[in-house]
C-alpha cells in the first residue's frame, strides 16, 4: 500500500495531536503518524523547526503543503474533505459555519485556558514529577466552572454546542476532557452537570475518539 | 440597519470586529454596551453573548458572539465588499489559517497580558506588575521571533496580501504601541515595518477614529 501523503507528527498523548487525529479519522482520510521524541527534545532541533517555527507539536504535511496549529489544521481538513467521513463537521453553509466557529472560537478561548493548565496541573506534571501549583489549580478550576455552567445552560436546549449536528466546536473539546475525566478527580465538574454530562458521553463514545484514546494508551 | 455591532471602543475584541467591519466597507449599527454599568451581565446582553463579554453582532437573523467567528462570518459572506481578507484557493488559505490561530494561540495571550499591565491598568489608576511585564514581554519576544523570520520571507503574516491573520493583531497593537513595549517591535526590521504598515491603512484609522 502507498505511504498516505498526509503525516502528522508529534505523540497521540498531545492535547493537540490527538485533536488531529481525531479529526482525521472523523473524516476517513488515512494518514502516517510520525513519531517525535520530545524527550530528546526532537521538537526543537532545525529540521523540525522548519516545518512548525514554535517548536511544538503537531506539525502537519499534506501533498505540499505543510500547517501547524491543530485547530488550523482540524478547519483545513474539514473543508478540503467535506463529503468524506463524519460530514457537516465544519457546516454546510456559511450560516452554519458561522456558528461552529463561534463555538470552536469559545473552545479556544476561553474552555482551552483553564483546562489546559488543569490537564498540565493535575495529569501531566505528576507524570513528569513536576510540583504541582495549588493556587494555580483553585483560579483555573472556578474558570472553568463558569465556563461549564455556561455550556450547561447551552446543552439544554441544543444537542451538541453548534447546533443538532457533532461538529468541529464539539471535537476541539475531547482532549482535555478526556484527560480531566479519565486521568483526574475533576470528573464531577463535567458529570455534576446533567447537559454537559450527557453531552460528553455522547461525543465521547464515539469511534473515531475511542481509536484515538487507544491509540494514546499504546 | 441589518448589521449591529455590540461593545465598546475600549475593548480590543470589539475593534477586531469594528477593523473588519471598516475594511469591508460595510454599513453597520454600533451599540455601546456600558460595562461599568454591568450592561454585559444582564439578561439581555447574556442572551447575545452567553460568556457576558464583548462584542456581540447581528447580521439579520444571525446572531454571533466571539471576535475572531464575526470576522470570518463577515469575510466569507462579503467577499465582494471592500478589502478581500482570505484567499480563495484553499492550499493559500490553509496558511492563512495558520497564521490566524498564532495570533489567536500565541500573541494575544502574551499581547493582552502587557496591554492590560501597560495601558489599561493606568488608565483605571491600578499599578502595573513589573514582574507580569517582565515574564510576558519575554515571552512576546519569543513570539515575535518567529514573526521575524516569518516576516523576512513573507509580506503579511498569511502570504502576499493583507489578510484577517494580519488584521487580527491591530486592537492589541494599538494598545501596546502607547506603551514601552513598542520597542519590542522596533527592535525586529521585518516586524516593525509590518506593524506600521497595517496600523497605517486608511480603513483602521478610520475604524479608531470615528
Amino acid at each position: 500500500m502507498a505511504t498516505p501523503p498526509v503525516k502528522v507528527y508529534g505523540p497521540p498523548l498531545s492535547t493537540a495531536v490527538s485533536r488531529v487525529l481525531v479529526c482525521l479519522l472523523e473524516k476517513d482520510v488515512p494518514f502516517q503518524l510520525v513519531p517525535v521524541n520530545m524527550a530528546k527534545m526532537e521538537h526543537k532541533k532545525p529540521d523540525y523547526v522548519k516545518m512548525q517555527p514554535f517548536g511544538q507539536v503537531p506539525a502537519f504535511q499534506d501533498d505540499d503543503i505543510t500547517l501547524f496549529e491543530s485547530r488550523a489544521i482540524c478547519r483545513y481538513l474539514a473543508e478540503k474533505y467535506p463529503n468524506k467521513g463524519t460530514a457537516g463537521l465544519f457546516g454546510t453553509n456559511p450560516l452554519v459555519k458561522a456558528s461552529i466557529d463561534q463555538w470552536l472560537e469559545a473552545e479556544s478561548q476561553s474552555f482551552n485556558p483553564p483546562s489546559s493548565v488543569l490537564t498540565f496541573q493535575l495529569f501531566f506534571a505528576p507524570l513528569m514529577k513536576l510540583k504541582q501549583d495549588e493556587a494555580l489549580i483553585k483560579q483555573n478550576e472556578a474558570k472553568l466552572e463558569k465556563v461549564l455552567d455556561v455550556y450547561e445552560n447551552r446543552l439544554g436546549s441544543s444537542r451538541y454546542l453548534a447546533g443538532d449536528e457533532f461538529t468541529l466546536a464539539d471535537l476541539s473539546h475531547l482532549p482535555n476532557t478526556q484527560f480531566l475525566v479519565e486521568k483526574t478527580d475533576k470528573a464531577e465538574l463535567f458529570t455534576s452537570r446533567k447537559n454537559v454530562g450527557r453531552w460528553w458521553s455522547e461525543i465521547s463514545t464515539r469511534p473515531a475518539w475511542k481509536k484515538v484514546v487507544e491509540m494514546q494508551n499504546a | 440597519m441589518a448589521i449591529k455591532l455590540y461593545g465598546t471602543a475600549a475593548s480590543t475584541a470589539t475593534l477586531r470586529a469594528k477593523a473588519c467591519l471598516a475594511e469591508k466597507g460595510l454599513d453597520y449599527e454600533f451599540v455601546n454596551v456600558n460595562m461599568s454599568n454591568k450592561e454585559h451581565k444582564t439578561p439581555e446582553f447574556l442572551s447575545r453573548n452567553p460568556f457576558g463579554q464583548v462584542p456581540a453582532f447581528e447580521d439579520g437573523d444571525l446572531k454571533l458572539f466571539e471576535s475572531r467567528a464575526i470576522t470570518q462570518y463577515l469575510a466569507h459572506a462579503y467577499p465582494d465588499n471592500g478589502t478581500n481578507l482570505i484567499i480563495h484557493d484553499p492550499k493559500k488559505m490553509a496558511i492563512v489559517g495558520v497564521w490566524i490561530e498564532v495570533e489567536s494561540q500565541k500573541f494575544d495571550q502574551f499581547g493582552s497580558k502587557l496591554a492590560w499591565e501597560l495601558a489599561y491598568k493606568p488608565m483605571f489608576g491600578l499599578t502595573t506588575d513589573d514582574a507580569a511585564v517582565e515574564e510576558n514581554e519575554k515571552k512576546l519576544e519569543q513570539v515575535l521571533d518567529v514573526y521575524e523570520s516569518r516576516l523576512s520571507e513573507s509580506k503579511y503574516l498569511g502570504g502576499d496580501c493583507f489578510t484577517l491573520a494580519d488584521l487580527h493583531h491591530l486592537p492589541v497593537l494599538k494598545f501596546l504601541f502607547g506603551t514601552k513595549a513598542k520597542r519590542l517591535f522596533d527592535a525586529r526590521p521585518h516586524v516593525s515595518a509590518w506593524a506600521a504598515d497595517i496600523q497605517s491603512r486608511p480603513a483602521w484609522v478610520k475604524a479608531i477614529t470615528a
